[in-house]
């Protein structure tokens, strides 16, 4: 049994920067200078001596009955030690889930999509794993497809589950629908009658993909007391390792789970992929096994953004204000629950977007369908809502004759404002101003292309392929904004914990902070590092690993870890500080009176008071001595959404993002080029500015990419994938993408921490409406669907 | 087989080799250098970007067999790679090259463009960088003052889906500011 750790594990990630960098600085990354020169280790790159291989046999049907699996001829194959199928499973608990455990570790008698896992092998290289799963012969008996709504409720429908035990399936009207949410506020109907403009839409979001860069990839290594130490990209540790133990029939203190450097995430890592299949493998072969998914089994190993079909009715007055709305949103949640009731809470709950109707019958469902899971991704259901109502708005501004972005700011919600839940935004919510600043901004030249020797084509739509020198060019502007909630909502207990030591090394003050935060790119371990350079006085700060030997941090998703790790953090700091203050009053309280009557502050390596007198340093007060404390933090509670009527307090906090696109289309070809894509955004309090715009410029080009180009295609008739792969699946490049303006606004939310605002999500949200808007001012085109692709603009589609 | 060849100025050696490795599965799992990243593996993402000979590949579109022989610079030598061109570029004399400095960090010798990453917020999740950073490295090798237009076109066969590229444009555009006011 290996004694020692495997290679590459992440070490104690220190901050570099010796500066005293608190909150509101831009500090650069911890760990930084680790990835810019490779050595930073994701889960990937793991490597342990005597190390097997895993991979994973997935299913080549969408749906059917597994009639017999045949082994034989891949254990026979020259290295492989092992391959595992639903008979291997050792305990009864042989299913698993975020919310509801309806997914099999390993296919049982059925399989419910394309790709699911049916059997999963270990070998001493990847090549011989690849080809011995090709060797298992699997018989499958094809059962009838469930692809969409109507197949799903048809009459005699296939069930996708049949038995349902969850909670949400005494409330649904048909055992194909997972969770079903009404929003009745006011009376609709009767507003209705009051409305001089009706306009009417059905719309449709593709499925998109999070295409993260690092694949699902882990590294288990059993261990000495039979039990398993994981080292794993993830979301959320804690959450891994509660669906992971029972599986294993391991108690959660045998099973050790550490953060590997994690390649991106946007909600596709909120669910497992291969965590147990790794440790089965470990634990049955008593080696370390590593599983790298490529990337065509990436596109099949998580969930994705659920694709819909939104139907919405707008009413307004003369004058342009809103009379009512009426919508319904159709979630596919694909074959398994995944994050999908949540979804649904989320896009019945900001189904309207941030604007005031005091009349609304808003319904929002999700379906068990065939096609592939979907769950998690950045936007959570507000994104799929606010491309249908964004449209909706501009719709109704044409009808009354007015400016979209003048009428978008006469119904735009404002702090006091009540949302159809009832719930009373009690925190800034700068709509309009948003929507004023990203409109004031400059407009990109026209004719940018042009110069002195011609077209410039890498400028023009179309690029390199050299299809126009602006005939055909015509440019468009739009707008959009939006609304995203932060944290987990629906009375969720969101709690995060905090672990922070303080103590003295080679005679300076160094703060230690171990939380079990994912950290995924984001910048929360900069962030962890700049609140307790702020709240303790201390330059040097220690990140520590992310594990499970701290409580859990919850996710990293929902836009909520600077605010809930962040304030965990901030929270277990001033804790910390108490104490040293203690200390100090024990072995110096003598010395100065001040002790005993001022207000104390940490600041620059000493206690100081605050009239600014140094009463210590913090190296003196605690030599021989070190202070650690781990707490969990929480903020508001939320509450549940009635049944019926969507009443409650739903959520924690709201962040909103406008942008305005300019986008030049080739009318001839149907082909986009996005000049520009500006956006304005309230932050609260931009704890690191660079990262702040980092997260709004990533999260404004994934609006872009599902705007003119991402899209999961799956076969309507086989509910098989068509594209799972970056040659098929196309997310944006460097030449796709425009510059991208950014007005950030610090309006402080009193109940968070430091008065921030969470930022990651709320970008996503109006970028593809902003485009779709544009391409529709550039073509006068209808355009209710996204990605629009080239046949939707030249009439060939 | 046996596959010789030089990586990062050092010769290398890998035995066992099977003939459908890639040049990318032998440096990262025979050789220990897994800078170069497996996003993709059919050339559509950049991230296993390195220069074979000079000229920018996907290591893993290049068989193992293919690089017999020849010099291969990864993300892990880029710092070298960078000090040994400013050594032997025109209108630097030795003397001055033998005084170059690298902008401290951490003690590590970063290459102009790893610190302009670094600066600029350029890295998240950084899984696109050591490729972003050898082609970008190469732009700058061939192109000292690429336009915006240049940048984007060199790295368009690079995805990032972190940044929305506008820190990794910012990047570009302060090492080759930097390398300007040093020439």
């Amino acid at each position: 049994m290996p004694a020692s750790g495997p290679a590459g594990v992440p070490t104690k990630i220190t901050q570099g920067a010796q500066a005293a960098g608190g909150i509101g600085e831009s500090t650069l990354r911890p760990d930084g200078i680790l990835k810019v020169t490779g050595e930073f280790a994701y889960s990937s790159d793991l490597w342990h001596e005597d190390m097997l291989w895993g991979h994973l046999l997935r299913s080549t049907v969408a749906h059917a009955e597994i009639v017999s699996i045949d082994v034989s001829e891949a254990l026979a194959l020259p290295g492989v030690h092992a391959v595992l199928t639903y008979d291997d499973l050792p305990t009864g608990v042989r299913t698993y889930g975020l919310e509801i455990q309806d997914t099999p570790v390993l296919a049982h008698g059925k399989v419910r999509h394309h790709g699911e896992p049916v059997a999963a092998v270990a070998a001493d290289h990847p090549e011989t794993a690849r080809r011995a799963a090709a060797r298992i012969r699997v018989e499958y008996r094809e059962l009838p497809v469930i692809t969409d709504e109507s197949s799903a409720t048809a009459p005699g429908a296939v069930l996708v589950h049949e038995g349902r035990t969850d909670h949400y399936a005494p409330y649904v009207t048909h055992p194909n629908i997972l969770h079903r949410q009404p929003i009745v506020r006011g009376d609709a109907a009767a507003a209705a009658g009051r409305a001089d403009v009706i306009v009417r839409g059905e719309y449709t979001f593709g499925m998109q993909d999070q295409a993260f860069l690092g694949p699902e990839s882990g590294l288990a290594v059993p261990e000495e007391d039979g039990g398993v130490h994981l080292y794993i990209a993830t979301q959320w540790l804690h959450s891994d390792l509660r669906q992971i133990a029972p599986v294993l029939g391991l108690p959660e203190d045998k099973v050790r789970m550490t953060l590997a450097g994690v390649g991106g995430a946007f909600g596709g890592r909120e669910d497992l992929s291969m965590q147990i299949q790794a440790c089965l493998l470990a634990l049955r072969t008593g080696r370390p096994v590593k599983i790298v998914y490529d990337r065509f089994e990436s596109f099949f190993g998580h969930v994705h953004r659920h694709p819909a079909k939104l139907t919405y009715e707008h009413g307004a007055t003369r004058d342009g204000l809103l009379t009512h709305v009426k919508c319904r949103i159709v979630l596919d949640g694909g074959a398994y629950a995944s994050a999908s009731p949540a979804v649904v809470g989320n896009a019945a709950s900001l189904g309207i977007g941030p604007y005031n109707v005091g009349d609304v019958d808003i319904e929002a469902l999700a379906l068990y369908t065939n096609n592939p899971p979907c769950g998690a991704m950045r936007g959570f259901g507000a994104v799929q809502a606010c491309f249908a109502y964004e449209a909706q708005m501009d719709k109704l501004a044409k009808e009354l004759g007015l400016d979209p972005v003048e009428f978008r700011q006469r119904n735009a919600m404002e702090q006091g404002s009540t949302l159809p839940t009832g719930q009373v935004v009690d925190s800034p919510a700068p709509v309009a101003e948003l929507l004023r600043r990203v409109k004031a901004m400059p407009m990109p030249p026209e004719r940018q292309w042009e110069s002195s020797e011609g077209a410039d084509v890498r400028q023009l739509p179309g690029g390199l392929c050299n299809t126009t020198h602006g005939e055909g060019v015509v440019r468009g502007v739009g707008y959009a904004v939006g609304i995203k909630n932060v944290g987990f909502s629906e009375g969720f207990d969101d709690y995060s914990t905090a672990r922070v030591r303080m103590e003295v090394v080679a005679g300076e003050p160094v703060a230690v902070v171990h939380t079990a935060m994912a950290e995924v790119g984001q910048g929360g371990v900069t962030v962890h590092a700049q609140i307790a350079r702020t709240e303790l006085g201390v330059e040097k700060v220690t990140i520590q690993p992310a594990d499970t030997r701290v409580g859990s941090a919850g996710s990293t998703s929902a836009s909520r870890q600077t605010y809930v790790t962040g304030g965990a953090v901030r929270n277990a700091c001033a804790l910390v500080r108490e104490k040293v203050l203690e200390i100090g009053r024990r072995k110096f309280g003598t010395y100065h009176p001040a002790w005993a009557t001022a207000e104390l502050l940490l600041e620059r390596g000493k206690v100081v008071t605050d009239g600014g007198e140094v009463l210590a340093g913090l190296a003196d007060v605690l030599e021989g001595e070190s202070v650690e404390i781990e707490r969990e933090w929480r903020h508001r509670p939320t509450q549940p959404f009635d049944r019926l009527t969507g009443q409650g307090n739903g959520h924690v906090q709201y962040s909103f993002a406008a942008h305005r696109a300019v986008v030049e289309v080739d009318t001839e070809l149907g082909l986009v080029k996005v000049v520009e894509l500006a956006c304005a955004q309230d932050v609260g309090k931009a704890l690191n500015p660079l990262s702040v715009l980092g997260q709004i410029q990533g999260g404004t080009v994934q609006g872009l990419g599902v705007a003119v180009m991402e899209e999961i295609l799956v076969d309507p008739v086989t509910a098989k994938v068509r594209n799972p792969s970056f040659t098929d699946y196309l997310i944006p490049t460097i030449l796709d993408t425009p510059t991208i303006p950014v007005d950030v606004l610090e309006l402080a939310d009193h109940h968070a921490p430091y008065g921030l605002r969470g930022v990651g999500e709320a970008p996503t949200l109006s970028s593809t409406p902003a485009v779709l808007a544009a391409v529709r001012a550039a073509t006068g085109l209808e355009l209710n669907r996204t990605p629009v692709r080239p046949e939707h603009l030249t009439g060939t589609a | 087989m046996r596959v010789s060849l030089t990586v990062n100025g050092r010769p290398q050696q890998a035995d066992d080799v099977w003939e459908g490795e890639s040049l990318l599965y032998v440096l990262r799992e025979r050789l220990g250098l897994p800078g170069a990243k497996n996003a993709c593996e059919q050339g559509e993402c950049g991230s296993c970007t390195v220069r074979l000979d000079g000229e920018l590949v996907c290591s893993c579109l290049v068989a193992a067999g293919q690089a017999e022989g020849r010099e291969v610079v990864t993300v892990e030598g880029l710092a070298d790679h960078a000090a040994g061109r400013r050594a032997t570029a025109p209108g630097v004399g030795l003397d001055e090259a033998r005084r170059w400095q690298p902008v401290p960090g951490e003690g590590a010798r970063l290459a102009p463009i790893q610190q302009a990453f670094i600066d600029a917020g350029a890295v998240q999740c950084g899984f696109c960088t050591p490729g972003l950073l050898v082609a970008a490295d190469e732009l700058l090798e061939q192109n000292p003052e690429p336009t915006d237009a240049d940048i984007r076109e060199a790295l368009s066969g690079n995805l990032c889906r972190c940044t929305g590229y506008e820190k990794i444009m910012d990047a570009v555009r302060l090492a080759a500011a930097r390398q300007a006011e040093e020439v």
